[in-house]
């Protein structure tokens, strides 16, 4: 591991301030970024430890909603009894996310920034233009079965790897944030993380110095919810496929809808147009694929990594069985 | 800088990029915990943090300074073991031993949780959960045991949760729901 600067922040102001000095990176739950230094993937020069902020909060919103703490673990958002009782998503999203160990560690601004696990950015062997801009794809004509099928470019086909983030885009969950000048601004996750075109270094739409203080969910949409996930083994292993859905059904028909998917692209991904293929329709399998065919429309294999063109078709019907089935 | 483990204080320079794992092994002298992946893949390293399961091998000791550390030595002595040491040892929950006293502090840690009432990814109505065998596999999933001893773990921490031995026709290797 490189040699940083540690300095351990004593406000949002601060920290923000001294987080805007090139070379400085956020330090939190710390599990994925120590994971990249010891692998020389990060090489920050300061490390400011924003893990005293008070930021640990979960607090009601005058909409129904909550406001949570960027500092809240991913282990004390899931067992909520408010999110449990009116987010079921979010809760099941988390715990099939990591391991104990890490969701205590981990926290919620943290999950929302978690870099990619593709293998060649891992990988600082191999070229990557994430890791390193302008040195090649390795994953495009390499292994790249967890990789991205939606949104890729051709300088990258890495998969955002959060369960936490595609509960919260099915939520429409808004990022609040506070600037080195001491603004702060509201993002909704939708407008928060970027494709990669030819800058798959840049990931979402932070500044400098710029921290993540709150994420707010708004009142919680009609409907059942539910997130299903699909891996190489039952347990503490990234999705291969996953689903947030909040379905609701009444008089026969499907009156709302949220999807978002990870494990298919560069963000956790939500496409409205699956949402308005299902809306007005009976609960069919009919229009569960037709669905599942504004999904996949523009959907690309690149290899190893094709067979998730039908399983997300799969896993996407069958959740929308699970959530619009009587009784 | 300052640490507090297994209630006895330390006053120890050492580089800020130690992690919590290293500071106990090689400056402090507490081998008892392992260094398996350095990476948290594989839970050797797990420590209670403020009484929370955490991978010490994925977090600086610096940021520590005025949490309470606890490792496997902390939690039993020769001649003193806790109940989870004690059970290990009596339904043979391990062959190598290595990833031992992270599935230990693990346990530990994870009791803590179901106490608290917090559901895992197999907890049907996100509600408190019973520690069934496939509660335990999932909610220990954070700690490999490359020994596959596996069904005598969850047998030991079952004694100690008070719930006796697993029905011998229980698959643990069973998958649960994806």
């Amino acid at each position: 591991m490189k040699l940083f600067d540690y300095a351990r922040a004593d406000s949002v102001a601060t920290a923000a301030r001294d987080g805007a000095v090139p070379g400085a990176r956020f330090i939190a739950g710390g599990t994925n970024l120590l994971d990249l230094m010891k692998l020389q993937v990060e090489t920050p020069e300061t490390l400011i430890d924003i893990s005293r902020l008070p930021l640990t909060a979960i607090e009601e919103r005058e909409d129904g909603g909550l406001t949570i703490g960027a500092l809240v673990p991913n282990s004390d958002l899931a067992a909520d009894p408010r999110v449990i009782e009116r987010y079921p998503v979010l809760s099941r999203a988390l715990l099939a996310g990591a391991s104990g160990q890490l969701r205590n560690k981990a926290s919620t601004g943290g999950n929302l920034l978690q870099r990619t696990r593709c293998y060649y950015f891992y990988d600082p062997a191999t070229p990557c233009n994430k890791r390193e801009p302008g040195s090649g794809c390795s994953a495009i004509g390499g292994e790249n079965r967890i990789l991205a099928i939606l949104g890729t470019s051709d300088q990258c086909i890495a998969t955002h790897p959060s369960d936490m983030a595609v509960a919260m885009r099915a939520l429409e969950a808004v990022i609040v944030t506070q600037k080195p000048d001491g603004d702060r601004r509201r993002i909704a996750i939708g407008d928060f993380y970027r494709l990669p075109g030819a800058t798959p270094e840049i990931e979402n739409v932070l500044e400098p110095g710029e921290l993540i203080t709150h994420v707010e969910l708004p009142a919680a949409p009609e409907g059942r919810q539910t997130y299903r996930k699909v891996r190489d083994r039952a347990s503490y292993a990234f999705a291969l496929v996953s689903v947030a859905g909040i379905v609701a059904v009444e008089g026969g028909r499907i009156t709302a809808a949220h999807l978002a998917f990870g494990g298919l692209g560069p963000m956790p991904w939500r496409n409205e147009a699956v949402e308005a293929a299902l809306v007005g329709q009976e609960p069919t399998d009919a229009a569960f694929h037709a669905a599942a065919d504004a999904l996949l429309a523009n959907a690309r294999g690149f290899g190893s990594n094709d067979f998730k063109i039908p399983l997300t078709r799969r896993t996407l019907v069958a959740t929308l069985r699970e959530l619009t089935q009587e009784g | 800088m300052h640490f507090t483990i297994n209630g006895q204080s330390h006053d120890i320079e050492v580089d800020v990029r130690t992690s919590l794992l290293d500071l106990c092994r090689e400056h402090l002298g507490l081998t008892g915990s392992k260094k398996g992946c350095d990476h948290g893949q594989c839970g050797a390293c797990t420590m209670l943090v403020n009484g929370r399961r955490v991978n010490s091998c994925l977090t600086l000791a610096v940021m520590h300074q005025d949490d309470e550390i606890t490792t496997i030595e902390g939690l039993g002595q020769p001649g003193n073991l806790h109940p989870l040491q004690d059970a290990f040892v009596r339904h043979d929950g391990f062959q190598c031993g290595y990833c031992t006293p992270g599935q230990i502090c693990s346990a530990v840690g994870m009791m803590d949780e179901v106490k608290k009432g917090w559901p895992s990814h197999v907890t049907e109505d996100l509600g408190a959960a019973e520690l069934t065998v496939e509660e335990i596999s999932e909610r220990m999933s954070g700690n490999l045991c490359r020994c596959a001893a596996y069904p005598n773990i969850v047998d030991a921490i079952r004694e100690v949760a008070g719930l006796g031995d697993r029905n011998p026709n229980e698959d643990v290797g069973k998958e649960v729901a994806a």
